[in-house]
């Protein structure tokens, strides 16, 4: 008798009698989610516009320690990517988890509160730690031991927290979104322990060495790297596309068979694709051929994703026209697949010879960082923060298409400039003069860049501001008066 | 078609399953990629004349890696023709076999520096490192005039008992002697025999020319002096860098 008095005392008044009642979603540390990806965003472009500003202005380092181009460019990735993106894949799984599953979150309102605070927490002593030259010197690897240690902590509950809520669901399946989730927690725990096996110097220092030394530590490196971008930027990403675009367009999912075969192909393809990185290293070359060839080989699970989320528009695409954030959530599919067909091309070595070590790379790493994980959450957040704050209506749809068109534009720049610049300094370094010598002295090439890098600035001076005008939007959006009949709770308007 | 539809409901009905059979998936690349590395004897080709850095080298290395040097310049020449000409021989998996992290790097903001050891005076490093566009104009480099401060050396020795416990071939009289070595390199004007019979093709240096003070810029300077060198290429066969 009395267990039947607590179960009914922890339903919600107002779910008492209906068919299925509905648990009480986690929804405020959601908020600081959603503030933390909005501002991380806009501190990483803004380290992003600056850096590359100095690459054409080198007077921009001021002369200082902290202000150097070599630290300021760990704090700008580790700012998109795992500040940015982290709170972003953080937001949206623990929101997902909850919709797909019909379970509170595992461990309520605290577990959330305690993974906000943990892992931006471990963001702010890495990048601290960047502008007073602590680094394992590693790309996109940079945070030292006891930032690494700290990371080990709050992933294993992030892992606990995320299935433990899966246990709890009442939905027989577990939903597709999940599952590209799950192999996003999962692979990056793999990954983060492999690659940063070290031994502090000592207990009471920042120094630490690595494991491993040479050959082997960039082999470690790259599968790291390479599948940061893998799990960490798209397997997480695809999660987010595989519950928000079918929201968004309000139809399931194209094909169920292709998510499986999607599902699968693209997390054992992904994780052979380091080596790319290396072509014409002194890796040998067994390894270089094998990462190349899964490299093309992962083209088509790629596209068979973006297939799958474009697809689902059908019978949906007018929405285009009214949904801000449907548009950016398409518009990032499609530069997913023009990223990822570009990478299958690039790790191809003899396209490689050419594109390595120059801007192309980084012109090919925007296009899937700005157009692909950028725009898709754009358009996440342009979906769920009114809902999160219990509003149904966007402040102003005009306002995110300017973001939409000034962001596009930006990216635009941004691309074609690197192409250029990195096709160029790639065939000036191996041009000979008509007597067989070498014709360009290594700094002519760093001279040609220069007006590449301006426009390059510039095409992220146009990304950074669609995304404060995006920031705006946001905030006039929550701060709106309700509506009498629009004081849903985000559980209710989007179950 | 319809067995997959069958068996992957199972799947997808199991935490326990799915996240065990993803495990299994993601783990498989990886392992065969990296373990034959640490297997295959000749991934390191047979070549004489490498050693471990000097504790003076190993400081500079660490500014090096503490100041992003790697977020533009690589050290890692290709073997193609251009690069031959550029910077000399094709880089070697033995010459950075010591290497914590490795500093092959991604991006050739600058040229490459594998084999950049030598080229240069040491007068000219640090000019150029303090102020690069005092030497080339054309240069996007930030200054580095702040590495004019005095190294701290004092956990050197800690250091290089750490390479030794993750497998570098520091002797221990090597790392009992760090200290003294770093400032007996850094000090041509003393005795450096003990130190030069502990390092070979090691060079006493002062590239600041303040005797009074070791600082960071000779550390790095010093790192950068002997980049590429330890190899004696002519004494080097096809046979000696084949990789299986």
């Amino acid at each position: 008798m009395p267990h039947d008095v607590i179960a009914a005392a922890a339903v919600p008044p107002v779910m008492r009698g209906a068919m299925r009642p509905q648990p009480v979603y986690v929804e405020t540390p959601l908020r600081a989610f959603a503030v933390a990806t909005i501002f991380w965003g806009i501190a990483g472009f803004l380290v992003g516009v600056y850096i590359a500003f100095q690459l054409a202005f080198p007077v921009l380092n001021l002369g200082l320690e902290y202000t150097t181009f070599g630290r300021l460019r760990p704090l700008h990735t580790s700012a998109v990517i795992f500040a940015f993106g982290g709170n972003a894949l953080l937001l949206t799984s623990l929101y997902v988890v909850q919709r797909t599953c019909r379970a509170r979150l595992l461990g309520g309102d605290d577990a959330a509160w305690f993974l906000f605070w943990g892992y931006n927490f471990f963001i702010v002593i890495a990048a601290t730690g960047y502008l007073l030259g602590v680094t394992q010197g590693k790309e996109y690897a940079e945070p030292e031991w006891y930032a690494d240690l700290w990371l080990t902590f709050v992933w294993v509950a992030y892992l606990v927290i995320y299935g433990g809520t899966i246990l709890r669901r009442e939905e027989p399946h577990i939903y597709v979104a999940n599952w590209f989730f799950l192999a996003f927690i999962i692979t990056v725990a793999v990954l983060h322990l492999g690659n940063n096996m070290a031994l502090p110097v000592s207990f009471a220092g920042a120094k630490s060495y690595g494991a491993a030394a040479g050959v082997q530590d960039a082999m470690i490196q790259w599968w790291y790297g390479h599948n940061a971008v893998g799990f960490f930027l798209t397997a997480g990403f695809l999660g987010m596309m595989y519950y928000f675009v079918p929201k968004q367009a309000e139809r399931p999912i194209y094909s169920y068979r292709l998510s499986i075969v999607h599902f699968w192909a693209l997390t054992f393809l992904y994780i052979w694709a380091g080596p790319h990185h290396l072509h014409h290293t002194a890796l040998p070359d067994w390894a270089q051929v094998l990462g190349m060839v899964f490299s093309i080989m992962l083209w088509m699970p790629s596209w068979g994703g973006m297939i799958n989320g474009l697809m689902t528009l059908s019978g949906a695409w007018d929405k285009l026209r009214t949904d801000p954030g449907l548009r950016f959530s398409v518009a990032a599919l499609g530069f997913y697949g023009i990223a990822t067909f570009e990478g299958p091309v690039m790790s191809i070595r003899a396209v490689n010879s050419l594109s390595h070590y120059t801007d192309w790379t980084i012109g090919h790493v925007h296009s899937g960082a700005l157009g692909w994980n950028g725009f898709i959450t754009f358009g996440v957040l342009y979906w769920l923060v009114p809902r999160l704050w219990g509003r149904t209506q966007l402040w102003s749809a005009k306002l995110a298409n300017w973001h939409f068109w000034i962001a596009t534009l930006g990216i635009l720049l941004y691309i074609t400039s690197m192409w250029v610049s990195g096709i160029m300094q790639g065939l000036m370094w191996r041009a000979y003069d008509h007597l067989g010598f070498l014709q360009y002295s290594f700094v002519e090439t760093v001279a040609a860049m220069r007006p590449y890098y301006v426009i390059r600035a510039l095409g992220g001076v146009l990304f950074l501001v669609g995304a404060l005008l995006m920031a705006y939007n946001l905030y006039r959006s929550v701060r709106a008066p309700r509506e009498a009949n629009a004081a849903l709770p985000a559980a209710t308007a989007a179950a | 078609m319809f067995g997959i539809r069958f068996n992957h409901g199972r799947i997808e009905r199991n935490l326990i399953l799915l996240g065990v059979l993803t495990l299994i998936t993601i783990s498989i690349g990886g392992l065969v990629q990296v373990i034959p590395l640490f297997t295959i004897e000749s991934t390191i080709e047979r070549v004489g004349g490498i050693r471990p850095y000097t504790p003076l080298e190993l400081a500079g290395r660490d500014i090096y890696v503490r100041e992003g040097c790697y977020t533009c310049h690589s050290q890692m020449v290709r073997p193609f023709r251009d690069e031959r000409e550029r910077y000399g021989h094709y880089s070697l998996a033995a010459e950075s076999m010591f290497d914590r992290p490795f500093q092959w790097g991604s991006k050739r903001t600058g040229p490459d520096l594998a084999r950049v050891g030598g080229r240069y005076s040491d007068e000219w490093h640090v000019l150029h490192l303090r102020h690069p566009r005092e030497l080339v104009p054309e240069t996007v480099m930030p200054d580095y005039a702040f590495l004019d401060r005095p190294l701290n050396y004092a956990d050197i020795r800690e250091r290089l008992a750490a390479q030794r416990s993750l497998g570098v071939p520091y002797t221990e009289e090597m790392v009992a002697n760090a200290r003294a070595d770093l400032e007996a390199q850094a000090r041509p004007a003393e005795d450096g025999a003990a130190f030069a019979a502990r390092y070979a093709r090691a060079r006493q240096m002062d590239p600041d020319g303040n005797p009074r003070a070791i600082t960071e810029m000779d550390a790095i300077v010093a790192y950068l002096q002997m980049l590429g060198t330890l190899v004696d290429f002519s004494e080097v066969t096809p046979e000696r860098l084949r990789q299986q």
